[in-house]
């Protein structure tokens, strides 16, 4: 029973990782030398399917997709670099064909949003256990008075 | 109340706030990255055999235009037919670029609903239409007098955008003539 619960386990792990390895385009026209083809496809990852927006190029096969993959395997054949080739797609499409964007000052909230978030929330946390640390722990031991008042209430009760 | 329980509540209509703006957003209108600068240089074949070839030297003469891309598969294109017909009669000049299309298919698409290209390049493997930033057809250009371009639009044209942003624009490039 036990090991039947973890084979399907394996089996759902390696099918949803197959999955992912399928989902890369069949391509086409591929470069020769497998080092350049290596790196035009490590660049297509990082590039935006305009069309279909949250997919890279690599994995989409949308027209423009093709596209621009056919683009970028001319420009590293050419002899751009990674660099180089990321900027001709830019000047065209702007920072959003990239779908890592680009850290300069129009983006830095987007990449010091986490910090800002978590500092916020150490800070909330620190004071909150700083208020539940100097917070009495236990009562006020009872002075005679009360003592008093406690027996009397007590033995109200046993009475009834 | 203390104000500090006042605290999550502020949160809460804060990004609640910058939730609703950003449902308003169109992810698919991404500015273009063309504005501003120089037509990208290039070379189509026309579609209309007589006609010489549309080429980036020809929105450089001085007048500013409109440069549509289309295609005869595109079905917005066909909606937005009727106004570029309208732009023409109106004497506004209209440039086509015939995006990964059959010659044959778009001349079909011609004869059926009127022509209202001034010039038209052919672009069967939308090489150029890269170089334009182009990502779906329909998309629209307005190129200034010296080949620069000033505003891009996507998806079909409607009346709406010409009347309050293509048709203004154009004729404050070309200095109130139009």
């Amino acid at each position: 029973m036990k090991l039947s619960l973890l084979r399907s386990l394996l089996l759902v792990f390696s099918l949803f990782f197959s999955g992912q390895a399928l989902a890369v385009a069949v391509d086409e026209e591929v470069i020769a030398d497998p080092a350049l083809e290596t790196r035009a496809r490590n660049i297509m990852t990082g590039i935006r399917c305009l069309v279909c927006q949250n997919q890279s190029i690599e994995d989409s096969n949308a027209d423009l997709a093709h596209d621009l993959r056919r683009i970028v395997r001319e420009r590293v054949e050419a002899g751009d670099d990674d660099d180089q080739v990321r900027a001709y797609l830019v000047a065209r499409y702007g920072d959003w064909v990239l779908l890592r964007p680009p850290f300069k000052p129009r983006t830095f909230f987007l990449w010091f949003a986490p910090l800002i978030f978590l500092t916020g929330g150490i800070v909330a946390l620190v004071f909150a256990l700083k208020r539940r640390r100097d917070a009495p722990t236990s009562p006020e031991p009872l002075d005679a008075a009360e003592q008093e008042k406690l027996k009397k209430l007590l033995e109200e009760r046993q009475g009834e | 109340m203390k104000p500090v329980h006042l605290l999550p509540l502020g949160l809460f209509v804060l990004i609640a706030a910058a939730l609703a703006v950003g449902l308003t957003l169109k992810p698919r209108d991404i500015p273009s990255a063309l504005i501003g600068k120089p037509v990208p240089a290039f070379a189509l074949a026309p579609l209309h055999e007589s006609e010489s070839p549309f080429t980036d030297e020809d929105l450089k003469d001085g007048k500013a235009r409109i440069v549509n891309v289309w295609a005869s598969w595109c079905v917005p294109c066909v909606a937005e037919h009727p106004i570029l017909t309208d732009l023409t009669a109106a004497g506004v000049s209209v440039y086509g670029i015939n995006y990964k299309d059959k010659p044959e298919d778009a001349r079909l698409f011609l004869r059926r609903l009127g022509d209202p290209f001034a010039k038209i390049g052919v672009d069967p493997d939308g090489r150029t239409s890269i170089e334009w930033g182009v990502y779906g057809v329909p998309e629209t250009f307005v190129v200034s007098g010296d080949g620069v371009i000033v505003y891009k639009t996507i998806s079909a044209l409607t009346r709406e955008t010409v009347n309050s942003e293509i048709l203004p624009l154009l004729k404050e490039l070309n200095g109130g003539a139009e």
